[in-house]
């Protein structure tokens, strides 16, 4: 193993870690506020994903211009289930929640396979040309992946911190009770919070099915190394969950250089577990 | 006269399947509904099971790891030990972290497993699976029926004395109140190691009832994450927390999925791929109808009686 393939390895490391930054933004965001993990965001993911190649097929337009399409979609999967169900279940344990979004998680993939079909599909055929540069090979995608994923990570951290809308919800995140009594709408903060997890899930979806196939189990698959990324990061803090994305997309990238490229999604979880050992409030400290 | 043979045979099949999916939900009973532990990995501890007793039950074979051709009752046993074993490990790990935690974890550990499972060709041929897993006695269906139904009856007797003893009602202490169980003295960590390791060895135990059943083993073969969920949904359905209610909702969860089947199959031939789709949702909805109508189940959990 010399050093160009190391640093190819590297390469699709970082594709796949803002991808999962993505994913795990969103998990860490609604954590923070509805303390429970949503197992059900792999699942909008494929939704959003799948909602763009609707565009993609239906009317021609390109994947950069369906990307809002599928963000929209899976925006909208998010807010409707919290509306329909997780809003009656918010006064019990957040386990009861947890376990209905795992329900969700099914729902929404059901309803993926009944409207687009089990088969695989991608967005664009054919073989790509690869771009060079010395001995590193990138194909133009892995640009657009990372190109979207840094515009966006700039937009969340600016709403974040500039809007009313991104104060109030690191005001819950922080503390719920301290929030609603300085005046905070809380009930009007999670349907944002769940249309911008959702958001995301729907861009990190499409960014995943570029990457690879689009397939109604795509979503799930990647919902394991998105949870390690966001505990990784410590679960509820958003900054905490993009470094966690990174390292957990590098670290599994980076593995198949020694190990049977098989076990690719255990190095996620193997990671995970050492860190919940070591340091179970993870990188940047989370709210336990 | 084939029709109504055909069909017993089909009310045999449906039957037995439940019974072993009512050997999982007592399982999970014990962790979830008694202690409060969320384990979402079901589906490992059933794999671990079900590639027990294969290896230990069948006949020698290069291929693979045994082929020791030891009886059924030696391969239940051991599908029980190590589902046990691994369960210490994993439960050392996880189980002093909070719910959310033990959930994702169990989840990967599950995953893995499948992976091990399906890479690992020595241990089990991989993905083409490990097949000729005798049934006991007899390869006649009903009188294997007879023989899961013995064994739930053994697992209910077992886990219903748990819960009625003193170790049960600590257990129901621990998920109502950790701090005040701690207070009174117990060791919260051990009590939910003991009650962890119960469950994931009964759930091995069903891993091998099914395996004997089927008589072929692989790694896809379970539909792991489905399964899993299956199970939750039948342990809430019944009433978590009563072992009663846990054999109930297999058996009326396990009627309506396979209701489903026969609904499905009025589908028009095209929408034939898709119906396995459509199941699936309309499970998924159920679960939520559930939660949302009924959280407490079809037979809830006996609250204890005041003291006056």
């Amino acid at each position: 193993m010399d050093a160009t393939n190391l640093l190819q390895l590297l390469v699709y490391g970082v594709v796949l870690g803002s991808i999962l930054s993505l994913g795990a933004i969103g998990v860490s965001l609604l954590f923070g506020i509805l303390r429970f993990s949503n197992f059900a965001h792999g699942d909008i993911m494929t939704f959003g994903a799948y909602c763009a190649y609707a565009m993609v097929t239906g009317l021609h337009w390109p994947v950069w211009a369906s990307l809002p399409v599928g963000m929209a979609g899976a925006a909208a999967v998010s807010v409707a289930a919290d509306q329909l169900v997780y809003r009656r279940l918010r006064r019990t344990q957040p386990v009861i929640l947890l376990i209905s979004s795992f329900g969700m998680a099914l729902i929404v993939r059901s309803v993926a396979t009944l409207i687009w079909g089990p088969q695989d599909h991608s967005y664009v055929k054919g073989i790509q040309m690869p771009m060079r540069f010395g001995d590193i090979v990138v194909r133009p995608d892995h640009l657009v992946i990372l190109g979207g994923c840094v515009a966006l990570v700039v937009a969340v951290h600016l709403f974040l911190s500039r809007t009313r809308m991104g104060k109030a919800m690191r005001a819950l995140s922080d503390n719920m009770d301290l929030a609603r009594v300085s005046g905070i709408d809380a009930e009007r903060v999670i349907v944002w919070t769940w249309a911008l997890g959702g958001a995301l899930a729907g861009a990190a979806g499409v960014f995943l099915a570029l990457d690879s196939r689009l397939t109604p189990m795509m979503g799930w698959s990647a919902l394991l190394p998105i949870f390690a990324a966001a505990i990784l990061g410590g679960f509820g803090k958003p900054y905490g969950a993009i470094l966690g994305g990174m390292v957990i997309g590098i670290a599994s990238e980076m593995s198949t250089a020694v190990l049977d490229p098989a076990y690719k999604p255990a190095v996620a979880f193997a990671v995970m577990i050492v860190m919940l050992i070591v340091k179970p409030t993870g990188l940047l400290g989370a709210r336990r | 006269m084939i029709e109504a043979s055909g069909l017993a045979d089909y009310g045999v099949f449906l039957l037995t399947l439940a019974a072993i999916y009512a050997v999982f939900t007592l399982a999970l009973n014990v962790q979830w509904g008694m202690t409060g532990l969320f384990n979402i990995g079901i589906a490992g501890f059933y794999a671990i099971g079900a590639y027990t007793t294969a290896i230990v039950t069948t006949p020698p074979d290069a291929g693979h790891l045994g082929g020791f051709g030891l009886p059924f009752a030696v391969g239940l046993v051991a599908a029980m030990a190590v589902s046990g074993v691994i369960a210490v490990a994993v439960g050392l790990i996880t189980l002093n972290l909070r719910a959310d935690y033990l959930a994702i974890a169990s989840i990967g550990i599950a995953e893995i497993l499948r992976l091990i499972f399906k890479n690992e060709t020595w241990l089990g041929n991989g993905v083409r699976g490990l097949s000729g897993i005798a049934r006991p006695f007899s390869d006649d269906p009903l009188v294997y029926l007879v023989v899961v139904l013995a064994v739930l009856g053994l697992v209910y007797w077992a886990v219903e004395r748990a819960r009625l003893s003193p170790w049960g009602r600590v257990l129901r202490a621990i998920r109502e109140n950790e701090l005040g169980a701690q207070a009174a003295g117990k060791d919260v960590f051990r009590f939910r190691l003991a009650a962890f390791v119960l469950g994931s060895a009964v759930m091995g135990l069903g891993g091998a009832l099914y395996a004997h059943f089927v008589g072929f083993i692989s790694p896809e073969a379970f539909e792991p994450v489905f399964a899993t969920f299956l199970v939750w949904v039948m342990l809430i359905a019944g009433g978590s927390g009563s072992n009663k209610g846990a054999v109930l909702g297999a058996f009326v969860i396990w009627a309506l999925w396979s209701g489903t089947e026969l609904l499905t199959a009025q589908l028009p031939a095209s929408l034939v791929t898709q119906a396995s789709a459509v199941r699936v949702l309309l499970i998924g909805v159920l679960l939520q109808v559930i939660l949302l109508r009924r959280p407490q189940g079809l037979l809830p959990e006996e609250k204890p009686k005041r003291l006056r």
